[in-house]
C-alpha cells in the first residue's frame, strides 16, 4: 500500500504490525527530521499514530503535556498530538491548529480512531473490503491492497462531477471508497462498529451574530475588523512558518498570495524564495503583476511557463494523481509548478488558498449581489449592464439585452432560495451531462445531484443572508472537495511538495465569519476587509487591481500547438465503448469540432475536458490499474 | 429559406446538439428554453452566421428576438442579406 503514494513521502518507510492492524507511513520530513519517524507510539506502547500534515501549535501543546506526565521521545508534532489523544480523546481535535489526517490505534481497547482537519486539507480515503478496513491519503494506495478489489466507477458521483465539478459529498468517483469529510472523526470499536462525527464547521451565523457581534457596536468599524484580521493572518503565518526545512511561498499576482508573501518578508525572519506559473498565451498570465510584488518585496522570484503543450503533456499524469475527473485543466499548471518547487530542494510553500472563499473574493458571490440587484428593479435598462462590468468577456455577448441578460444570470430566481448564488452556475455545468450515455442515467436510478445537495445543506444554510449562503457552500464544496484536493493537495504531494494555507487557520476562519458580510464585500468591492487590512503591505497596483480569477486554457491545450496523441487513444471508439460511460457519437462530434479550432464555450470546454479526464481515470484506474512496487524500499524502519 | 434553416439546424446539431436526433428541436423551439446554448454559445452562433453568410451583426441586435430559434435566425438572417 505504501509505494504507491511515494511521492507523498520519500524519505523514510515506517511500519507496524500488531496483530489484526497494521500501519505505514511514507515520510516527508520536514519537522524533527532525525528522529520523527512514525509510527510513533505512547510510552508503554499500547497506542500508535500515523499521521499526514503538520499541527502548527505543537510547541504550545507540548509543555503542559509534560507537565501532566507525558514522556516524549521525539521533538516531532506527531507525538504531541498521540499524548494529547490519550488526555482527551476526540476532544484533543479541538486543541489543534493545523492540516492533518491520522489514524490512532488503541491496542488495548482494540480500536482505531481516524481523524481529518477543520477544512479539508489533508485527504483520507477508506473502504470495508472482506471484512477489513482499508485506508490511505490516496485511493491508489488502498486499490493496490488487493487486485480483486472492485474497481467501478460510482455513475451517481460521475453525475455529481458533470453537475459541480466535483463530488457533492463523501462518496469518490470509485464504488465503495469514500472520504472522511472534513471537520470529522471516526472511531471503529472492537466490535467493528463504525461511528463518524462532525467536531467542526464552518461558523458562518445569521447578521445578528454578527453585527454588532461580541464585541459590541463600538467594536464593529471595518478599521477593526481590518486591524484584527491582520494580527490573527500575521500570527497565522508565523505559524506556518516552523519547519526545519526552509519555507517558500507561491505567488500568483493575486491579492491572497501576495498579502501572505508581504506578510511573511515584513514580520519574520524567513528568507524568501517565491514561485509562479506563467503562461504562454496572454489571457491566462499574469507575470506582470507577479513581477510588481517581486520587485515591491525583492524576492528570490522563480518561474515555470505553461504552453499549451505543456498542458497537455502533463495532463494524464495529473489524473492519476487527482484520481477523479476534472472539468478543468487548471491544476496542471500547479502539478508544473510544484515540480519547479522541487527541483529546488523545497518542501514547504506558503500558498493563499481560502481567501476568496471566507473573505468574500469570488466573481458568484458579486454576481450574485448584482442579480438581487437587478431583481429589486427588473425594469431597469441599466442594472444589466453590470454583469458586463463583472465578466469583461461578455463585453461583446448579449448581455446588453435584458431578456438575455435574465435568462443566462436567472435575474428573476428569488433571492430567498437557499442556493440562489449557485443555480445558475450548476445549470451551466450540468449541460455537460448531455454526454453521458444511457447506460449511466439509468444507473443512476433518477438520482438528481443538485436535490442531493439541497437536501444535504438546506437545514445549515437557514438564518444566513444570500452571501453567507453562497459563501459556506463554495467552502464546503469547491474549496474542499476540488480547490485543496485535486488542485492543492494532490498537485503538491504530487511532487513531494507540503501547501500550507494562512487563510485557512482556524482561527482566521472564525474570525472572517464574525465580519458582517456588507463589509466583506462592500457594494462591489471584493474582499473589502482584507484589502484595508494589507494596507501599507501591498503595491497599489495589487490592491487595485481588477480581480483575474485563476485559469489555464482547456480545450486549446489539447489543440493548440499540436493534438495530443494520446486523444486518439483516450477517446477512441473501442475505449469508450468498453468504458460505456458517454456517447460514443457525441463525443466523436466533440472531438470533430475540437480539431477545427474555432472558439469554444464553457459546455465544449467542461465537457471535453471532463470526458478526457474520466476516460484517462477508466484507463489507469480499472482497465490498466498497475503499481510498480520497488523491490526494496529505502529507508525502511519496522516497529 | 429553406436551404438557409437547413444550414442552420446544421450547424446547431453539429456544434450545440452533438448526438441528438433530428426531433430534439423544432425550428420554432426557443434555444433559450430548450438550454441548447448559453452566453458563450450565443457568440459562437453570430460568429459563425457573420462567416457563412458575410453579414455584419450589431450589438444592438443580439436580441432573442433576432436569434433565439431556427426560424427566427433564418428571417434575421435574410432580412440583413437583403437589407
Amino acid at each position: 500500500m505504501i509505494s504507491p503514494i511515494s511521492h507523498r513521502g520519500p524519505d523514510g518507510y515506517g511500519f507496524f504490525l500488531n496483530g489484526c492492524a497494521g500501519l505505514a507511513h511514507a515520510r516527508l520530513s520536514i519537522i524533527d527530521l532525525e528522529g520523527g519517524w512514525q509510527p510513533i507510539h505512547n510510552e508503554d506502547k499500547t497506542k500508535w499514530i500515523v499521521f499526514n500534515g503538520e499541527i502548527f501549535n505543537y510547541l504550545e501543546l507540548r509543555p503542559e503535556l509534560e507537565r501532566r506526565g507525558h514522556r516524549f521521545y521525539t521533538d516531532s508534532d506527531t507525538e504531541v498530538i498521540l499524548h494529547l489523544y490519550e488526555e482527551k480523546r476526540e476532544k484533543c481535535l479541538d486543541d489543534l491548529n493545523g492540516q492533518f489526517a491520522m489514524a490512532i490505534y488503541d491496542s488495548d481497547k482494540k480500536e482505531i480512531f481516524f481523524a481529518r482537519d477543520r477544512m479539508g486539507i489533508r485527504p483520507f480515503y477508506y473502504t470495508f473490503h472482506k471484512g477489513c478496513l482499508y485506508f490511505a491519503s490516496e485511493i491508489k494506495s488502498i486499490f493496490a491492497v488487493d487486485p480483486a478489489m472492485p474497481r467501478q466507477i460510482n455513475p451517481e458521483v460521475l453525475s455529481e462531477i458533470f453537475t459541480f465539478w466535483m463530488p457533492g459529498g463523501d462518496e469518490s468517483i470509485f464504488n465503495g471508497i469514500r472520504q472522511l469529510r472534513p471537520g470529522h472523526w471516526a472511531r471503529i470499536d472492537h466490535a467493528g462498529e463504525f461511528h463518524e462525527e462532525e467536531y467542526w464547521d464552518i461558523p458562518f451565523a445569521g447578521q445578528e451574530a454578527m453585527f454588532p457581534g461580541q464585541k459590541g457596536q463600538a467594536y464593529c468599524t471595518e478599521e477593526n475588523y481590518a486591524e484584527d484580521l491582520r494580527e490573527l493572518l500575521i500570527d497565522a503565518v508565523r505559524l506556518r512558518l516552523r519547519s526545519d526545512v526552509p519555507v517558500g511561498a507561491y505567488l500568483s499576482g493575486g491579492i491572497d498570495s501576495s498579502a501572505i508573501t508581504s506578510l511573511v518578508r515584513n514580520f519574520t525572519d524567513n528568507p524568501l524564495k517565491t514561485f509562479s506559473v506563467t503562461f504562454s498565451d496572454n489571457v491566462y498570465d499574469e507575470r506582470s503583476k507577479q513581477k510588481a510584488m517581486v520587485d515591491y518585496l525583492q524576492t528570490d522570484h522563480h518561474t515555470v511557463n505553461c504552453s499549451y503543450k505543456k498542458i497537455s503533456d502533463a495532463f494524464p499524469e495529473v489524473v492519476w494523481h487527482t484520481e477523479t475527473p476534472i472539468l478543468r485543466t487548471a491544476p496542471t499548471p500547479l502539478f508544473l509548478l510544484s515540480e519547479l518547487v522541487n527541483r529546488h530542494d523545497y518542501k514547504v510553500v506558503l500558498t493563499g488558498e481560502g481567501a476568496d472563499e471566507l473573505l468574500g473574493g469570488y466573481d458568484i458571490f458579486k454576481e450574485a449581489k448584482i442579480r438581487a440587484f437587478i431583481k429589486k428593479n427588473p425594469d431597469s435598462a441599466f442594472r444589466p449592464l453590470l454583469l458586463k462590468r463583472l465578466y469583461p468577456y461578455l463585453a461583446l455577448s448579449p448581455t446588453q439585452s435584458a431578456e438575455y441578460a435574465k435568462k443566462f444570470f436567472d435575474t428573476e430566481a428569488p433571492v430567498s432560495d437557499m442556493f440562489y448564488a449557485h443555480r445558475p452556475r450548476w445549470k451551466t455545468t450540468e449541460r455537460t451531462k448531455a454526454f453521458l450515455s444511457e447506460e449511466v442515467i439509468e444507473r443512476c436510478n433518477g438520482s438528481n445531484p443538485v436535490e442531493k445537495i439541497c437536501g444535504r445543506y438546506q437545514a445549515r444554510l437557514q438564518g444566513l443572508d444570500y452571501f453567507s449562503r453562497a459563501q459556506y457552500l463554495e467552502s464546503k464544496m469547491l474549496l474542499a472537495n476540488y480547490l485543496l484536493s485535486s488542485q492543492g493537495d494532490r498537485m503538491a504531494m504530487a511532487n513531494s511538495v507540503e501547501g500550507r494555507f494562512p487563510f485557512l487557520d482556524h482561527r482566521v476562519v472564525e474570525f472572517a465569519c464574525t465580519i458582517p458580510s456588507q463589509y466583506r464585500m462592500k457594494v462591489l468591492n471584493e474582499k473589502n476587509i482584507l484589502k484595508k487590512s494589507m494596507d501599507g503591505l501591498l503595491p497599489e497596483v495589487i490592491v487595485e487591481r481588477k480581480k483575474q480569477p485563476y485559469m489555464a486554457p482547456d480545450i486549446q491545450s489539447f489543440f493548440g500547438d499540436t493534438v495530443a496523441e494520446y486523444i486518439d487513444y483516450y477517446l477512441s471508439e473501442e475505449l469508450l465503448n468498453e468504458a460505456g460511460l458517454f456517447k460514443r457519437n457525441a463525443v466523436s462530434r466533440l472531438v470533430a469540432k475540437c480539431r477545427k479550432g474555432v472558439r469554444q464555450g464553457f459546455r465544449e470546454n467542461m465537457a471535453f475536458v471532463g470526458i478526457l479526464s474520466t476516460q484517462i481515470v477508466y484507463d489507469k484506474f480499472i482497465k490498466n490499474f498497475k503499481i510498480d512496487t520497488p523491490d526494496n524500499l529505502k529507508n525502511v524502519k519496522i516497529f | 429559406m429553406s436551404d438557409t434553416v437547413q444550414k442552420i439546424r446544421a450547424f446547431i446539431f453539429d456544434n450545440f446538439l452533438f448526438d441528438a436526433d433530428e426531433n430534439a428541436l423544432g425550428n420554432d423551439d426557443s434555444f433559450l428554453d430548450k438550454g441548447v446554448i448559453d452566453s458563450t454559445g450565443v457568440l459562437e452562433l453570430v460568429g459563425w452566421m457573420e462567416e457563412a453568410f458575410a453579414i455584419q451583426v450589431d450589438d444592438m441586435e443580439l436580441t432573442p428576438e433576432n436569434l433565439d430559434s431556427v426560424n427566427k435566425l433564418a428571417v434575421f438572417i435574410q432580412s440583413k442579406l437583403k437589407g
